[in-house]
């Protein structure tokens, strides 16, 4: 009933409210005003958002959020998390619960449109998969024809499912559920055959959840795109040029090298793109309403995109992704940073 | 209130100023709270509508036609991805439909038999009619189905080791999966046959009881009625040359397919309500049964009637009209409880209007879409029951 109530509170704040959403800056000056930033973020998934036994969040989704937080506040603590299941999420983020939802999200003209919403970027390029207990023996999603399928409502997911089918022109059944908890518990208890979601995120169910990960396999198939990004609602385009541009920001600090650690010295850099992040050239915080040290006070606490990356989900850690689409575009990937100048 | 003139008194009513006449007041009145109910609907829905569109949020109920995408995984009618949402929220619909009224029956006859046995001299029925009340009570109906979904997808065996504990028949985690006869011409006459029998059999009975007040003679009763209700049918089954094609579940290579199926959530759901709320009736059936002054139940023990008979022939039909309004409550508790779906994967109303919400983004009226259905389902039952009760009230004589 959780769900209904948010969807609800979210209808009645829609009913509501007379704040007029074309006030310009007015989520940046209410942020500053309140002096932290809350951030919507996954329920629990290893890697992504998930909080540990003393509620200290963790992954990609939540460091962005930090990220955020040192180039808005100067402080990367100042976030407040509010973990969000798949259908509440966009009803927290329309009314105003939420500044910005960070939570594996894929970015569709639906979701712009329909959900007056605005992806700002994307943080972790995406693409939908299935699991499939080893002992099963399946090599293939076009061997799963008739197979029972366990997948998380208010998903993408859902309706690439059955694309993916249809195409194929094969049957199957879903199994529906509306929060991870259940959708993980069913699949583990198998109760399906497979369980489908961003590829992404079986690896973390996969590393985190599994009784025992190498039970089950990956399969080949990417049936869709699913560009995951941070999203803010629509009306105020000051804070959607912030979130933008806290992203890319990420991306080339990244491509020029300046990391966490590196980032005091770099700051004599003779290198125009570096002195424009972290040491205030051509004022580029002040042009986004934010203090002068916001690209250092990012990078300083947070990172760049490598690190946040490598931290969470990369090699070393229990999920064990390779950079792939992620990797920077001068280093064979796709993320390409647009320049902060 | 009539009104008539009584020559003795003047007609023409004393003056008075009209606000301070009563009755042109309370229509001011009435008017007046009328019009700024209205005008606050009026408000609330415009706001709404420049709110949404400020926001860029897409109005309308013109989404229902297009084209719904997912599939559903149990529907009573034929549905398919390319199906509409309409269709689709109308699928999940009966989708409730079927949990609620099944689970209408289930509740109510594990009820009436636990609200008996709580007032049974029997020393060990009383205390574990009493445990099941409170235990099943006093645990939230969520954890509750999680707990038969749990249990059920826990301890059946996957597909490949089914039990098969009846020819046709396998057990697994994909639910229970039996044998259906393949749809034939002769379904239908074998079913008229039976409602021909089974009315036949009502007025035969009639003539049966008119036939003992008169004479004094009992004619017998069960043999012909079980002619009729069975031996009918059975003559028009092999009229038509007994046709007995089975629709067999076959496995493939992940699970059975074929055959009618029962889904592991539809279970979960239906047990976990119906025997929940069989906890909340039996506790008013027993209340029910203690509201019939006990003289009742001396005076039929002193005419010679049997236990048995006193309960059934004097007692229930008393307690009837004392069980009925609040256990028409608990129906409508049990619809509603029935969103609770989601949590199991059953894909009843709430689930397919929560996906249907998530793809188009349309809250307002997805969840608009939803109350009113759930708004019907309650009229209709506790019309219905308000109609039976009426029926069994105890006319008034006097
Ligand atoms: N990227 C997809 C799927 C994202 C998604 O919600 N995935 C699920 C399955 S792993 C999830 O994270 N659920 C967590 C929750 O609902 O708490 C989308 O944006 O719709």
């Amino acid at each position: 009933m959780n769900k209904l109530a948010s969807i609800l509170a979210g209808a009645a704040v829609a009913t509501m409210a007379v704040v007029s959403t074309a006030n310009a800056g007015a989520v940046l000056n209410a942020i500053k005003q309140k002096d932290f930033i809350q951030c919507g973020v996954n329920t629990g998934l290893a890697g992504f958002g998930i909080p540990d036994s003393q509620g200290n969040w963790t992954g990609l989704d939540v460091d962005f959020c930090r990220a955020l937080a040192a180039a808005v506040l100067g402080d990367s603590k100042k976030v407040k998390f509010t973990p969000l299941s798949a259908p509440q999420r966009f009803t927290a983020l329309q009314s105003g619960e939420i500044d910005v939802l960070s939570r594996n999200t894929t970015i569709t003209l639906t979701r712009d449109a329909s959900l007056g919403l605005h992806g700002a970027g994307v943080w972790y390029y995406d693409g939908q998969g299935f699991m499939v207990p080893k002992k099963l023996n399946v090599k293939s999603a076009k061997e799963l024809k008739d197979a029972e399928i366990c997948v998380q409502s208010g998903t993408t997911t859902e309706l690439n499912l059955s694309d993916y089918f249809r195409a194929n022109n094969m049957t199957f059944k879903p199994v529906v559920f509306a929060t991870l908890d259940e959708f993980k518990t069913a699949y583990f208890n198998e109760r399906c055959q497979a369980m489908t979601t961003d590829a992404s995120s079986l690896a973390a169910l996969r590393a985190a959840d599994a009784r025992n990960p190498e039970d089950h396999v990956i399969l080949p198939e990417i049936i869709s795109k699913e560009p995951l990004g941070p999203m803010v609602r629509r009306g105020d385009d000051e804070w959607f040029a912030i979130v933008k541009w806290v992203l890319n920001t990420a991306l080339e600090a990244e491509e020029y090298g300046i990391t966490q650690a590196n980032v005091d010295s770099m700051k004599a850099s003779t290198n125009p793109n570096v002195a424009r992040i972290i040491a205030n050239r051509d004022e580029m915080g002040v042009k986004l309403g934010l203090s002068p040290e916001w690209g250092y006070n990012m990078i300083k606490q947070v990172g760049n995109y490598g690190e946040i990356f490598e931290r969470n989900v990369g090699t070393s850690t229990k999920l064990k992704l390779d950079r792939g689409l992620n990797a920077q575009w001068s280093k064979g990937g796709i993320m390409y940073g647009t320049p902060a100048r | 209130m009539t009104t008539f003139e009584d020559p003795a008194v003047p007609s023409e009513p004393p003056r008075v100023a009209p606000w301070n006449n009563p009755s042109v007041r309370a229509w001011v009145y009435q008017v007046v709270v009328m019009g700024l109910v209205l005008a606050l609907a009026v408000y609330l829905i415009n706001n709404t509508l420049t709110n949404l569109s400020e926001r860029s949020i897409r109005t309308g109920f013109g989404f229902l036609d297009r084209e719904a995408g997912f599939r559903m995984g149990e529907s009573i009618i034929p549905i398919e991805p390319s199906n509409s949402y309409g269709r689709a929220i109308l699928a999940g619909f009966l989708n409730t439909l079927k949990v609620a009224i099944l689970g209408i029956i289930l509740c109510t006859v594990v009820g009436v038999v636990i609200g008996i046995a709580r007032l049974s001299r029997n020393w060990l029925v009383q205390k574990l009619a009493t445990v099941y009340v409170e235990t099943l009570r006093n645990i939230p109906i969520l954890l509750q189905l999680f707990f038969w979904y749990a249990i059920i997808t826990g301890t059946f065996p996957n597909s490949q080791e089914a039990w098969k504990p009846l020819p046709g028949v396998f057990i697994s985690k994909s639910g229970i999966l039996h044998a259906v006869p393949v749809a034939d011409p002769a379904h239908l006459w074998i079913g008229i046959a039976l409602l021909v029998g089974i009315i036949a059999t009502v007025f035969y009975g009639r003539w049966v009881r008119r036939q003992q007040q008169e004479t004094g003679r009992r004619p017998p009763l069960l043999g012909p009625a079980l002619g009729l209700i069975v031996g009918l049918p059975f003559l028009v089954f092999l009229g038509f040359g007994a046709p007995l094609a089975w629709d067999l579940p076959v496995m493939g290579r992940f699970r059975f397919t074929g055959g009618q199926e029962i889904t592991p959530e539809f279970l979960a759901l239906w047990i976990g309500l119906g025997l929940y709320t069989a906890a909340f009736v039996a506790e008013v059936v027993r209340g029910g049964i203690l509201a019939v002054d006990w003289g009742q139940t001396e005076a039929a023990g002193a005419l010679g009637l049997r236990r048995g008979l006193v309960l059934r022939l004097v007692v229930l039909p008393q307690a009837l009209r004392v069980i009925i309004p609040p256990t028409t409550n608990q129906y409508l508790n049990l619809t509603k409880n029935s969103s609770l779906a989601v949590a199991v994967g059953y894909p009843e109303l709430t689930s397919v209007t929560d996906t249907t919400l998530n793809q188009t983004g349309q809250a307002v009226e997805c969840i608009a879409i939803m109350m009113a259905i759930y708004l019907a389902i309650s009229l209709s039952i506790s019309g219905g029951m308000n109609l039976y009760n009426r029926a069994v009230q105890i006319p008034d004589r006097r």
